[in-house]
């Protein structure tokens, strides 16, 4: 379990971070999400020790961090590149780690790069033979072979292709679970975020917005920014009376009391397009084709949206620029704390 | 001067690709041309050794005069090289990676002995410590004098380095002096052996240091040799030696250097680092770089205030100051600006088309850079004489010397300056309808110009404090400002001698500006 406690640094007049306080459980793959300059790599600094806290207090399975060296700590790093040993081979990177005694060295060496998914002949390649991902395998791996009670990732996938992301995010996300190894991952990309953690911290402007369960935080987010950060969200202000929110999209449900004034959030998939009906007069203003869907852009004016919205509906629905929709919210809607 | 070579050849070798097979013969023609002029030095000792007849090189060669110009060149390198590498990280890592006071000021003072041409520096030691002198004085000066040649590329590498690697190893559960010699270090390799090349290939060529500190190498026996008996064949082979020990220390350094890679892998910018913060030994560190500067600067420019002070007035005759100075000048400028032009091509060439045509001509470009400005002068009177009798002592062939000496120089500027004006442009000028050589005057020579002219200014400034080979190869009444300053020292009037340094050190002040600058770009790079 790794703890921390009201952290706060600053560079100059910069505040990295300002009274963080935040738990990664062990075991658990913890990811800190923020757009840049939000203090996400500052905390993972901190944490590794490579840097020191102005204030506040860390601890690691009970242990205190404060004064401890980054090589006593023993909290793996795999920075954003792998940041691979140039001058060394690929066997000598994973195994500059293990102790130049143990006897098994050769033999780990080569257990490590198979848990990763590289053949051991690797071990005499040198890095910049390696595609991308290899290193970023690599330095998986050498990160592995320290066994740490900690293992912290620092935008590791963010150099990698699309396709190559996603299979690498899994198979990080695999290895770490066999070893039993907690982590914690720093992105600023929201959808890798919620692909790869069981603990979602969203950070801005050097402050925890809001942590939890990545369900829970998509679902019902702290605030309107965080909701806005984790994917496509139409806040709809209205009355609530009775369980029932009266929004611009219709009549929606809710499970709050009654309100005068209340923010209430509508994720894209909960809205039900048709071209007639009834519901809110919204109009088409763009369309563009994604294959299995049309992705719609949608300003609903009347209703009092001052913004247009994205949504996806299925292919065989042709509506074009310019045609009036009919639009209704088909499931219950959160409604942000006051 | 040639570090800044070291580093934008980098540079300019991650720049550089591929731009397909277009032929262009006139610009192949040329390059080839200045190729081939190129190796007349290095053809002249082929000549000599091939001509001399066994008997005369095994009289004149293997004698114990030759062994002790051996003993005591390969005993200067083992002594310079290493105490200059360890003196140079030791700086480095001080100025760009701790909290010594004052670095910024430190990374100027550590490159300012650069603006002293080497027998200055020794002029002020000899005048400071008449006694001091021998194996220990060259050692000493050789050190103070070209340790920026070493600094300049080891503290650029550092800066450069990804600090990820070190947070890594440290991460890794290694001590930070562990994280030093085991990812640090090994990564400055290339540079500490690019920068000791240059040093070696300096120690090689200097004569005017080791007059004055009366240590005898072979280019100070060369130039003896040669006063006393010109072209003789006693010159001539010492020559002939002298080209086998820098090529030598060439291969050497290709030998280690090997074909290891030790670019930042992967792309991406690194993060600035932090500075370690060195505490209690704050002060006892600031101990190093200023002991560095006392000795390379406070000596040699108080040196030369006190002689300055005492010559007063009288020795300030500008009746012949000024001719000197107008004559370096003219050929100072000359030279810059052919040795510039001729560069032009092959530097095209090799960031246009680069290919095993290119690379050759390239290798006999840069070679000569390698040979001692004495070989070259030795080979041009030896040809001049029995080939072109007219051009014998002209000015003609001083310049032409220079251009030699200096192409490498040039080269190295130019490429880095072409290779920063994209391709895309030659190729909309040829698709507006210029002819291929129009194309590339009116877009890429032209985006190259500053560059061009720092190259030149570089050149300019090497051939104002150029001495061995203006000696031996000067017109009758020629005096520069470095053989009126020599014409003093040798008489031991260091007085009359003070303004003449003074004047070449204010001359190369741009240089080390210049090189400051570069390495700083190399950094944002």
């Amino acid at each position: 379990m790794l703890e921390l406690w009201g952290i706060s640094k600053s560079y100059g007049d910069h505040k990295g971070a300002s009274g963080v306080s935040l738990f990664a459980p062990s075991g658990s793959r913890t990811v800190i999400v923020g757009p840049s300059g939000s203090g996400k790599t500052t905390l993972l600094r901190l944490i590794a020790g490579f840097e020191a806290p102005d204030a506040g207090t860390i601890t690691l399975n009970g242990r205190q961090l404060e004064g401890i060296p980054p090589h006593r700590r023993n909290i793996a790093y795999v920075a954003q590149e792998g940041a691979l040993f140039p001058h060394m081979s690929v066997g000598d990177n994973v195994g500059f780690g293990i102790p130049r005694q143990a006897t098994d060295r050769s033999r780990r060496v080569e257990e490590l790069l198979e848990q990763v998914g590289l053949p051991a002949e690797f071990r005499n390649r040198r890095p910049h033979e390696l595609s991308g991902g290899q290193q970023q395998r690599v330095a998986l791996a050498r990160a592995l072979a320290q066994r740490p009670d900690l293992m912290l990732l620092d935008e590791p996938f963010s150099a990698l292709d699309t396709g190559l992301r996603e299979t690498m995010r899994t198979m990080v996300g695999d290895v770490l679970r066999d070893a039993g190894i907690a982590s914690i991952l720093v992105t600023h990309d929201q959808a890798e975020a919620l692909a790869f953690a069981d603990h979602l911290v969203v950070m801005r402007d050097g402050r925890v917005a809001d942590a939890g369960p990545p369900q829970r935080l998509y679902a019902r987010p702290a605030d309107i920014e965080t909701a806005r950060f984790l994917g496509e969200a139409i806040v709809l202000a209205s009355v609530i009376h009775g369980g029932v929110a009266k929004t611009a999209l219709g009549d929606v449900p809710v499970l709050q009391d009654d309100a005068e004034r209340a923010d209430v959030l509508v994720r894209p998939e909960q809205i039900t397009v048709a071209a007639e009906g009834n519901g809110a007069l919204g109009r088409v203003l763009h369309r563009s084709y994604r294959g299995a869907q049309w992705r719609l852009e949608i300003e609903c004016r009347d209703g009092g949206l001052p913004e247009p919205f994205s949504v996806d509906v299925p292919a065989s629905l042709d509506l074009r620029p310019g045609d009036p929709v009919r639009l209704s919210v088909n499931s219950e809607a959160y409604v942000f704390p006051r | 001067m040639a570090v800044s070579a070291d580093l934008a050849a980098a540079e300019a070798t991650k720049v550089r690709r591929a731009a397909g097979r277009i032929s262009h013969p006139v610009i192949l023609g040329a390059a080839t041309l200045t190729g081939l002029l190129s190796l007349l030095p290095l053809g002249f000792v082929v000549y000599i050794a091939t001509t001399s007849g066994w008997g005369t090189i095994a009289d004149l060669v293997f004698r114990p005069k030759v062994g002790g110009l051996l003993v005591n060149t390969l005993t200067l390198m083992a002594l310079v090289l290493p105490l200059s590498a360890v003196l140079a990280v030791a700086l480095a890592w001080l100025v760009e990676r701790t909290d010594l006071p004052f670095a910024q000021l430190w990374s100027w003072l550590v490159i300012a002995p650069l603006a002293l041409p080497a027998f200055v520096h020794s002029y002020a030691w000899n005048a400071f410590m008449p006694r001091f002198h021998g194996l220990g004085a060259a050692v000493l000066v050789s050190i103070l004098a070209y340790l920026p040649f070493l600094y300049l590329p080891v503290a650029a590498q550092l800066r450069r380095l990804d600090p990820a690697l070190e947070e890594t190893a440290q991460s890794m559960g290694k001590r930070p002096a562990v994280v030093f010699f085991l990812v640090v270090l090994p990564q400055l390799r290339l540079a500490i052996m690019g920068g000791a090349l240059l040093i070696g290939l300096h120690l090689l060529a200097e004569y005017g240091l080791f007059v004055l500190t009366r240590f005898d190498t072979f280019a100070t026996a060369i130039v003896d040799q040669f006063q006393s008996a010109y072209s003789g064949p006693s010159a001539n082979l010492l020559g002939g030696v002298l080209v086998l020990l820098c090529l030598g220390l060439l291969g050497l350094e290709t030998g280690l250097r090997g074909t290891e890679r030790y670019a930042r892998v992967g792309a991406g910018a690194a993060r600035r680092r932090g500075r370690l913060s060195l505490g209690k030994w704050r002060l006892l560190a600031l101990l190093l770089p200023l002991i560095f500067a006392a000795l390379s600067l406070a000596v040699p420019v108080l040196t030369l205030a006190r002689w300055l002070w005492s010559g007063g007035a009288v020795i300030w005759r500008f009746d012949f100051i000024m001719p000197a100075l107008g004559q370096t000048a003219m050929l100072a400028l000359a030279g810059a600006i052919l040795t510039t032009l001729a560069a032009v091509p092959m530097a095209w060439l090799s960031v246009r088309a680069p290919g095993r045509v290119q690379k050759i001509l390239e290798a006999s470009h840069s070679y000569v850079g390698a040979l001692p400005g004495v070989i070259i002068a030795l080979a041009l009177v030896t040809i001049t004489v029995q080939v072109a009798l007219p051009l014998y002592q002209t000015v003609a062939t001083l310049i032409f010397a220079y251009v030699l000496m200096f192409l490498p120089r040039a080269l190295v500027g130019l490429r880095t300056s072409i290779a920063q004006a994209p391709v895309e442009l030659e190729r909309a000028a040829a698709s507006l309808g210029r002819p291929p050589i129009a194309a590339i005057w009116q877009t890429t020579v032209r985006l190259a110009a500053p560059g061009a002219m720092a190259s030149a200014a570089l050149v300019a400034l090497g051939i104002t404090t150029e001495l061995t080979g203006t000696l031996m190869l000067a017109p009758n009444g020629t005096r520069t400002l470095a053989m009126r300053f020599w014409s003093y020292t040798s008489e031991l009037d260091f007085a009359s001698a003070a303004p003449y340094a003074l004047l070449m050190i204010v001359l190369s002040i741009p240089l080390v500006i210049m090189l400051h600058m570069q390495s700083d770009r190399v950094e944002q790079a």
